[in-house]
């Protein structure tokens, strides 16, 4: 069910130019256009601890780009990097350069809020607002200042996340009653709902039977079209398995006083991160010897 | 090595080291003292409604309309004698106490949980609000005869008309003030991070996420903590004595409803209660009437409790 085409967007999604016309089999080269976000020396502090140091990737457009590595190396810190969510921290600060699209997120004349509203999120646990499901999904929608055509973008929303289906007769009914899985889904919904260019996903399946992640995995790879998508997973057989590109980070003890400070280890094709890494670290932990 | 359990003499052990159930004597004595500290609470309680509500028949029970008619009386056996006065003064100090202590209270815990920077002089002022709820009543009146009564600033007595219903529900607004700064802030503490956190995450401003997500969680919570700050004004009679509510003859009996007797003369059932059970040492006949004044007033509190717990209880099932 591709309703992607017809679906109304309560916002332009910056155009990108000079579609790449690949040929089937030929992965497109990437061109500058192609960069959704570019890092460069990227570090977090919380107060004078340096939670994460030193990163530098690039995300491409309409791939799922991976963070994977042990606790406590500070992927979930780098995936809020990406829509301001650290700003909301006390004492956090961002070093650095992250430029989506070609522009540095963290220049003083950008709005976290409309931030947020082209770089949604969905969080490790289910938060639907405790409202109906409708009035969830058109959340996002309304705060932008959206008053007509809601029932379209919430239809729209839904069917794209996988949700419509099951939820069309009750959509006034409280979101709070939903499955855990269904609750994902809904949260799904509502960071489309307001026609976002990238989607982070912060660990979305670890509250998650097997089942509903399923669900979610298959979703990813339908809406894939539309957005990038960052995922931050702990399961290693789930990045495998959804996402094109991996960044492995590790925890660096220090030697002083036993901090751990995230690192980037390296970050390259899914395929190849887990059939041949380049860094010792990353094999050992995608064979299971540690982490 | 660990003997298997197949081993037959090890199953012989296991079942004498498990099968001890006994008559836990310590536990059950426990569970008898906090029982019988529950039963002393209920009794207490129990005794005071019972002789309260058996007292006030003389006056609830045979002249239950002309008593709530009625008004302030030198003796105990006047006809006209009555509450009325008591619970205008009571109402409109309950209404004032509403209207002004909740929205500051509830406002000023709005910025200060959720606007207000975390540093010392923040922390500061929150230790300081938390010490000004403790701080005995007696203090708040003398605050209100000085602000309203004596014209000290502002000439703001010629505002309230002096020793008035409208001074007394100021003074009392600012008594609860405090707790209802604490009680909100409570409230807006208990909203889930993740909630915050969904609403910024679809692209909402600090003010849509506080007006979408905080405030109609924390609502219940509100609620709780401002019902008992109404609570408690309404039962507060030493502020209002400095601030000279009346507790001898008062004029005329004001309508229910009537606005413009706010700055006139005044008293409160609390205030009542106490002068008629000063007098029932000269006149027995007080003690009934000081009786149907506590139903009366427990009445009026026991219906701003349940209106209270209505609402909340539509609050939270709005929230799911």
């Amino acid at each position: 069910m591709s309703m992607t085409e017809e679906a109304p967007r309560v916002f332009e999604r910056p155009v990108t130019a000079g579609e790449p016309s690949a040929a089937p089999g030929i992965p497109p080269l990437a061109t500058e256009r192609d960069i959704v976000f570019s890092s460069e020396e990227v570090n977090v502090y919380y107060g004078s601890f340096r939670a994460v140091r030193d990163v530098s990737f690039d995300v491409r457009r309409n791939e799922i780009m991976a963070l994977i590595g042990p606790s406590g190396c500070g992927k979930s810190t780098v995936l809020r990097c990406y829509n301001r969510m650290n700003d909301l921290i006390k004492d956090a600060r961002v070093t650095g350069t992250i430029t989506y699209r070609g522009t540095n997120l963290y220049d003083e004349r950008v709005d976290p809020v409309e931030v947020r509203r082209r770089i949604g999120m969905v969080f490790q646990k289910p938060n639907p607002f405790p409202k109906s499901i409708y009035d969830n999904v058109a959340y996002g929608p309304r705060v932008a200042g959206q008053k007509k055509g809601l029932d379209d973008i919430v239809e729209n929303s839904l069917r794209k996340a996988a949700l419509w289906e099951e939820v069309n007769d009750r959509l006034t009914d409280s979101a709070l009653g939903l499955s855990g899985g269904q609750q994902q889904r809904l949260c799904i919904a509502r960071a489309i709902a307001v026609g976002p260019d990238v989607l982070l996903m912060d660990e979305p399946c670890s509250a998650l039977d097997p089942i509903a992640t399923a669900r979610i995995e298959d979703l990813m790879q339908e809406i894939k079209q539309d957005y990038t998508i960052m995922i931050v997973t702990h399961n290693m057989q789930q990045a495998a398995r959804v996402s094109d590109t991996t960044a492995f980070f590790t925890a660096d003890i220090g030697s002083e006083n036993d901090t751990r400070t995230g690192i980037l280890v390296e970050v390259d094709a899914t395929q190849k991160i887990f059939s041949n890494p380049s860094d010792e670290r990353t094999e050992n932990y995608v064979t299971g010897r540690f982490g | 090595m660990i003997s298997r359990l197949s081993d037959d003499r090890s199953r012989a052990a296991i079942a004498a080291s498990i099968e001890r159930r006994r008559v836990d004597t310590r536990g059950l004595l426990f569970k008898t003292i906090l029982q019988s500290c529950l039963l002393i609470t209920l009794a207490l309680l129990a005794v005071l409604l019972v002789t309260v509500v058996m007292d006030s028949t003389d006056q609830l029970g045979t002249r239950l309309w002309d008593f709530l008619q009625g008004t302030l009386r030198s003796r105990s056996e006047d006809d006209r004698l009555g509450i009325h006065q008591g619970m205008y003064g009571s109402l409109w100090i309950a209404i004032i106490v509403a209207v002004l202590a909740f929205p500051i209270g509830i406002g000023a815990a709005v910025y200060l949980e959720e606007y207000a920077p975390r540093n010392r002089f923040t922390s500061f002022i929150e230790v300081n609000i938390r010490n000004l709820a403790g701080v005995p009543s007696v203090v708040y009146g003398l605050l209100g005869l000085a602000l309203l009564l004596n014209g000290q600033i502002f000439g703001l007595d010629r505002l309230t008309g002096g020793s008035s219903a409208l001074s007394g529900g100021i003074t009392l607004a600012i008594l609860v003030l405090p707790i209802v700064v604490i009680t909100s802030g409570e409230a807006f503490r208990a909203v889930p991070i993740e909630l915050r956190e969904g609403a910024y995450g679809v692209g909402a401003t600090r003010w849509e996420m506080i007006r979408t997500q905080v405030l109609p969680y924390a609502a219940p919570g509100i609620l709780t903590g401002t019902l008992l700050s109404m609570a408690r004004a309404v039962g507060e009679a030493a502020p209002l004595i400095l601030v000279g509510a009346i507790s001898g003859r008062l004029g005329d009996n004001p309508g229910l409803f009537d606005i413009s007797a706010l700055t006139d003369q005044f008293t409160a059932l609390p205030i009542v209660i106490t002068s008629w059970t000063v007098q029932s040492g000269r006149d027995v006949g007080f003690t009934a009437a000081a009786a149907a004044a506590i139903v009366v007033l427990l009445v009026f509190v026991l219906m701003m409790n349940s209106a209270a717990i209505l609402l909340r209880n539509r609050f939270e099932k709005k929230r799911g």
